[in-house]
């Protein structure tokens, strides 16, 4: 159990000891910064509208869903780039004789590498969620939807992380794991379109494995077990298969 | 206790595809003892010592680290193993003393030990004056140490160590060797080189691996008495026909080296020396030169190694 925290700690720390993950910090802020203050321009400007509406959306539902919404897209761009050198750095430099000679299971890598990947992932979304808790200086804001928004970008991140994670331990060129991880992402993203332009029940199924149809009913305070489970199933498919694939270094022919 | 068994390889065998990399190996390593593994490139070494240490599974066979097979139980046998691969499993972005600690923590070092661990590693790799140094901006000779100090970070009962003084000055090569030596009295180091002073100034025993199968397995002396050579270089002021030196007593095969230049084969414990000078003087050749000939131990690695082609040494021993 320590080993699967020791290597999330040396994951961490070798991300934050590249400019990259910086980078990524600042880009990722900045762009949501500055979509938060859009948004929230208008909903002010559009305060007297609202007022004469007769139930009018208040600023959770006007402001952080879609901020969240956002967040969602942005990450499913950028987080491959994060993704791709957990394993496929190690297959490059080849320094993965280290943890295979050590004490530790190929479970515990894999978790360790997991965990430590979703550290950072979820540093990014505590940034993301400082922008709307600072709204509660100013206002009241429906805690319930609130949370079930972050709960929500917490599990499609997770989601990311272990998509990303399978694909780095495919291959020893971390571009190569980027590119297939962003394109397997976009793919399950554009599945949602499938059902409104196919309609029939396959275009429905195929609409139901789309990342982030299972992201919009959680951003709406909709909390509903089969999102959760959908997410949960997948984080464990792909860890899973990760684990399997770094198995089969060692057996190997 | 000094005599108990740390490995023991059982008819392992490696299969890549249909290319058998490592055919049916046996051998067993005791406590204290230095094993130096030769062979040439592609002959399996690194592969044997990839499957010692669970990096690699056997396709037959059994592995046993100090009694516990690395497939059933892979964690308490790698607890009892260090590894120095090829090529060194570096973090480039650590410091020496991050990377050592993060390595001391994978293998189970309790944090109370852990300070004492890393001194101890860094003191017998010479390391202490780089330990805030980033790995990546090291010398290539004190990576390898780095790569060394981490395999034996958590005092493992075996150390396997794969070409350890590839890149390394003449220096650091005695030091790296002196420490080699030193870990031998405790531990039992394992070593695959193509340097073969370092076998003869390092290990006690040599084990010769050629296309995947054990061809010699000798100790030093062993291997020191099969360096005595069985060759003399001869030099004569006349020409001499080759049937005349042939029918010297106890000379199996003559061999013109040019400018009435030869040299004689022998077979063991018949040295025609004597008899060749007698019949020099009898003769009236005008012998001036009699070397017998040493087989380096690159020459009996050639031999052992190169079964197909009959054994056709240099002619620089002569010098």
């Amino acid at each position: 159990m320590s080993s699967i925290f020791t290597i999330a700690a040396r994951e961490l720390r070798s991300l934050f000891l590249s400019p990259l993950a910086w980078t990524i910090l600042a880009v990722v802020q900045l762009v949501m910064a500055y979509f938060f203050l859009l948004l929230l321009d208008q909903f002010v400007m559009a305060q007297p509208q609202l007022a004469q509406m007769e139930n009018p959306p208040g600023v959770t539902e006007a402001v952080v869903a879609p901020l969240l919404d956002t967040a969602g897209i942005v990450l499913l761009l950028i987080a491959p780039m994060l993704t791709m050198r957990l394993l496929s750095e190690e297959l490059r430099n080849q320094t993965l004789p280290l943890l295979f000679s050590a004490p530790v299971s190929m479970t515990e890598i894999i978790l360790g590498k997991y965990l430590g990947m979703l550290g950072f992932f979820m540093l990014i979304l505590l940034l993301t969620a400082l922008m709307p808790l600072s709204l509660y200086s100013g206002t009241s804001l429906d805690t319930g939807m609130l949370l079930s928004g972050f709960m929500g970008l917490g599990l499609l991140l997770a989601s990311i992380a272990a998509i990303g994670l399978f694909m780095s331990s495919l291959t020893a060129q971390p571009t190569v794991a980027a590119i297939s991880t962003f394109g397997v992402l976009l793919l399950l993203w554009i599945l949602d379109a499938a059902a409104t332009t196919g309609g029939d029940t396959g275009g429905s199924v195929l609409a139901y494995l789309s990342i982030l149809r299972h992201y919009q009913p959680l951003l709406k305070g909709a909390f509903k077990s089969v999102d959760v489970v959908y997410y949960l199933l997948f984080i464990g498919t792909f860890i899973v298969l990760s684990i399997r694939r770094l198995d089969s270094y060692r057996l190997q022919h | 206790m000094n005599n108990d068994v740390l490995v023991s390889v059982d008819q392992v065998s490696r299969f890549y595809g249909p290319l058998r990399a490592v055919n049916s190996v046996s051998f067993e390593v005791r406590r204290g003892e230095v094993l130096g593994f030769l062979g040439p490139n592609g002959a399996g070494k690194t592969t044997t010592m990839q499957m010692i240490t669970g990096n690699l599974a056997p396709s037959a066979g059994q592995i046993k680290i100090h009694g516990i097979d690395i497939l059933d139980e892979p964690k308490r046998a790698k607890a009892e193993i260090g590894f120095l691969p090829e090529q060194p499993p570096l973090y480039r972005e650590l410091t020496v003393d991050e990377y050592l600690t993060y390595c001391a923590r994978l293998n189970r070092v309790p944090s109370a030990k852990l300070a004492a661990a890393l001194d101890n590693a860094k003191q017998r790799c010479g390391l202490t004056q780089v330990s805030h140094r980033l790995i990546g901006n090291l010398s290539k000779g004190y990576q390898q140490r780095v790569g060394i100090a981490q395999a034996i970070i958590h005092s493992p009962a075996v150390v396997i160590l794969d070409e350890p003084t590839v890149g390394l000055d003449p220096i650091q090569i005695r030091e790296i060797r002196a420490l080699i030596r030193e870990l031998g009295g405790t531990h039992s180091v394992i070593l695959s080189t193509h340097i073969l002073p370092e076998v003869q100034a390092t290990c006690d025993r040599v084990q010769i691996i050629n296309k995947g199968s054990l061809v010699m397995s000798d100790t030093i002396a062993g291997l020191t008495h099969r360096m005595l050579g069985s060759g003399l270089l001869v030099a004569l002021r006349k020409t001499v026909e080759l049937s005349a030196l042939q029918a010297v007593p106890g000379v199996l095969s003559v061999e013109a080296l040019g400018e009435n230049r030869y040299r004689l084969h022998f077979a063991e414990q018949q040295n025609p020396a004597e008899a060749l000078v007698e019949k020099s003087v009898q003769q009236g050749w005008g012998l001036y030169e009699l070397t017998p000939e040493r087989m380096s131990l690159e020459e009996v690695f050639v031999n052992i190694t190169r079964t197909e082609a009959p054994a056709e040494t240099t002619t620089e021993a002569a010098a």
